[in-house]
């Protein structure tokens, strides 16, 4: 059995890669195989985890057993879960025509509790202590940073500010403000030339990971 | 009634996430459950919609006899075999053993895995015929580029071996994703987050509504 | 398509398959013991593929820009021929995984070290071996681990580490005990949601373990009601959710010191919260693995695939260096 999943993974793997060729049958074969797949492992994994785990075992709870499996009490039900079955099943309702104004509901409160959640935590970690982490001593406590730290320090105090500055867009980029911007942009420009490097590195690690089953698992050929 | 419903829903779920920070006890944390826990609910009714279009896109395809029509059976089938097999072996349909697991394994692993290694050579591909030091700012992402692809392995240290230690590569590399590329990053993170916090609080006063679709 | 093509391309599908099932059952009767190019063969080829990028820049600069499937091609045995070279590269640890050992390090033994997976299989090459060596560390040095994951597929990754990890000969003599050393509590949904209820109530995010046994019967997380007893987090992510909502639920909210293992493509933005100091410490993709593997003395997969990298980065930077040479040369004519 074990001979055989390897060589349909192999297949499958393959059949990905021949798109480098080109779009052929092997590969839209691979790629439907993979959509259905998804779709389904996806299907199947929320059915148990949260349609049966949390609102079925939430709303019908097993009786409480000891170690010897006597049983002790009855299950406390959480009737609750129930609102979010209903809002669950009206999310369905787009499915059907006439009543698919009906699914705004449930999206209204996805959008509610989303929108909750991200005003205080992005407010808090991704402005304040983002903001605080940048008023810092520029030549260190008591002038104790290096020549390496203070050129640091100065670069992500002045880039940073820079770089906020240059996506002000409310005022027009002239004079000294559009100067600042300007040298903004350059931040942000090599911001991104190291986010390209790294996705260069990642894609290669993902390449490799493929390359390391191709070679070594399937076919024993690394060492 | 179709849109001061949704309104009013959106606006009472933001407006308990948000007190409950300042307000972390009853009645707001057990709010805070049943919101969370109809959340995880209807986040799984959403993605349950999604499958179901696939496959009701896929019938059509097939009733329709489009071009590829195969394929969007393949899709189906697909989606049936790892479904029933789900269901039918239970709640520890993912432990190791269980066909599901295989199908885990040797089906759906490598093929996302795949799915993503391509990639790896279609950035090459457009490395060598997009990316052009065209002027100052192009110069400057080249550059950092070069430097951070080099530096952040071994290879880049052995060709800058002759230069003292702080001046090679891997240290070059260091300096600019903690500095300049931080200090990039810290200006695109606030301006993302600025957004996002406008936004949100629009949304929970029912300044914006573009969410709820058009129509009444 | 001509049925000639149609032809060529089925001959070379049934060519690849037979010397596959050639070299498969080599592996299975043991005449395929895997292949090693000596130092002299290693050193042919990367001067053969030097060559033939020279080439490649003749041709550039003659004006001619090489199809695709020949950058792909170079790219391809850039990543396949370093697996078989006896080259080895030594490489230096970055102050970031440097931060992250540090704090590692620290612990006393028997702290409690909860362990997020949330990443799925495409990422695994990157963080699988982070993974690995950091649950070889923490079993080898009597840390306890708490394993739970965001991500569906997280606790079926950690226990791939898992198995991995007990391998090693320190875990071995450790002989650690499911329950008691290690815990795989399994996948919870609700994204940053089951962060913030595991901030008030651990137990109730996660009643039972990945295998159904009941959070009580667990001894080494029966004491463990919100963050303020976990001494220590480390988060693997790929994506959402995440080392950002760790960051912005527990860390922030909580007061959980956390450091992150990420992809590489998400890495650059974990910059901020490190030096925000919200992050201890940071893994960054597959030479973040390897240098965590040389600070902690295992060589694993991270280290393994470093030269395969090395060789990708150079071949990539060989093709902007090319298509940039011919650029200028050409008086930056817009075509190249």
């Amino acid at each position: 059995m074990e001979h055989v999943a390897v060589w349909i993974a192999a297949f499958l793997t393959l059949g990905i890669i021949s798109f480098l060729y080109k779009d052929n049958p092997w590969y839209k074969l691979s790629e439907a195989i993979f959509v259905g797949i998804s779709a389904g492992y996806w299907f199947v994994v929320l059915f148990w985890d949260n349609i049966y785990g949390k609102f079925w075992v939430g709303v019908f709870p097993p009786d409480v057993v000891d170690e010897a499996g006597n049983f002790v009490s009855h299950g406390v039900p959480d009737y609750a879960l129930i609102v979010g079955a209903v809002l669950g099943v009206l999310m369905l309702a787009r499915l059907l025509p006439g009543v698919g104004w009906i699914s705004r509901w449930p999206l209204a409160f996805i959008v509610g509790c989303t929108s909750g959640l991200y005003l205080m935590n992005y407010f808090s970690s991704n402005i304040m202590r983002q903001v605080q982490g940048t008023i810092i001593p520029l030549f260190g406590i008591g002038y104790g940073a290096s020549v390496y730290e203070i050129i640091g320090n100065i670069v992500i105090v002045g880039g940073t500010f820079a770089g906020l500055v240059y996506f002000f867009f409310s005022k027009e980029h002239r004079g000294a403000f559009g100067a600042t911007a300007k040298v903004g942009i350059w931040v942000i420009m090599i911001t991104f030339g190291a986010s390209f490097g790294y996705t260069v590195m990642s894609r290669m690690s993902l390449l490799i990971g493929r390359i390391d089953f191709l070679f070594g698992d399937w076919l024993g050929l690394i060492k | 009634m179709r849109r001061e419903i949704p309104l009013l829903i959106t606006a009472i779920t933001g407006i308990v996430f948000v007190l409950q920070y300042f307000i972390p006890h009853a009645p707001f944390n057990k709010m805070n459950t049943w919101f969370s826990d109809w959340f995880s609910i209807v986040g799984a009714f959403a993605i349950w919609l999604g499958a179901l279009n696939l496959l009701k896109i896929s019938f059509q395809k097939i009733m329709d006899k489009k071009s590829d029509w195969f394929f969007a059976l393949v899709i189906i089938i697909s989606f049936f075999v790892i479904t029933i097999i789900g269901f039918a072996e239970g709640q520890g349909f993912r432990e190791p053993g269980t066909t599901f697991s295989w199908l885990y394994d040797y089906v759906y692993s490598p093929l996302s895995a795949t799915m993503f290694a391509i990639l790896a050579f279609f950035v090459a591909s457009a490395s060598y015929r997009a990316f052009r030091a065209r002027n100052f700012e192009a110069t400057l992402l080249l550059l950092s580029a070069f430097f951070v692809m080099l530096g952040r392995v071994p290879v880049g240290d052995i060709i800058t071996g002759f230069l003292p230690q702080q001046y090679q590569l891997s240290q070059v590399a260091s300096w600019i994703m903690t500095f300049p590329q931080t200090a990039g990053q810290r200006a695109i993170m606030i301006g993302i987050a600025l957004g996002l916090v406008s936004t949100s609080l629009r949304i929970i006063l029912g300044i914006e509504r573009s969410h709820l679709g058009g129509g009444d | 398509m001509s049925s000639t093509t149609r032809i060529r391309e089925l001959a070379v599908v049934i060519l690849i398959l037979v010397i596959s099932v050639i070299v498969y059952i080599g592996k299975i009767q043991g005449w395929n013991n895997g292949l090693m190019f000596s130092p002299a063969v290693s050193l042919t080829v990367v001067i053969v593929i030097f060559l033939l990028l020279l080439y490649i820049l003749l041709r550039t600069l003659q004006g001619h820009l090489i199809g695709r499937r020949t950058v792909f091609l170079f790219v391809g045995l850039a990543v396949v021929l370093p697996f078989f070279m006896t080259l080895t590269l030594k490489f230096r640890v970055s102050p970031e995984v440097q931060q992250l050992y540090d704090a590692l390090s620290e612990l006393q033994p028997g702290s409690k070290v909860l362990v997020s997976f949330d990443y799925d299989p495409p990422s695994a090459p990157e963080l699988q071996p982070m993974a690995v060596a950091f649950l070889r560390y923490c079993l080898s040095h009597d840390l306890k681990v708490i394993i739970i994951g965001l991500w569906p597929q997280g606790p079926q990754q950690a226990n791939l580490a898992l198995e991995d990890a007990l391998k090693s000969k320190e875990v071995a003599a450790k002989k650690p005990e499911y329950g008691v050393d290690y815990v795989n509590l399994g996948f919870q949904v609700g994204n940053e949601f089951v962060i913030q209820r595991m901030g008030t109530d651990f137990k109730s995010m996660f009643p039972k373990d990945y295998s159904g046994t009941v959070y009580d019967d667990l001894p080494l997380v029966r004491n463990v009601k919100n963050f303020s007893n976990i001494d220590y987090s480390f988060n693997l992510s790929a994506g959402y959710p995440g080392t950002q909502e760790w960051v912005q639920v527990a860390v922030d909210r909580y007061g959980l010191k956390m450091g992150a293992g990420n992809t590489a493509v998400q890495a650059p933005m974990m910059y901020t919260y490190l030096n925000a100091g919200q992050l201890v410490g940071l893994l960054g993709g597959m030479n973040g693995a390897a240098e965590f593997e040389l600070v902690t003395n295992e060589i694993g997969k991270g280290t393994k695939f470093m030269l395969s990298q090395s060789f990708a980065h150079m071949i990539v930077i060989a093709f902007i260096i090319i298509g940039n040479v011919a650029y200028f040369k050409s008086g930056r004519k817009k075509k190249l």
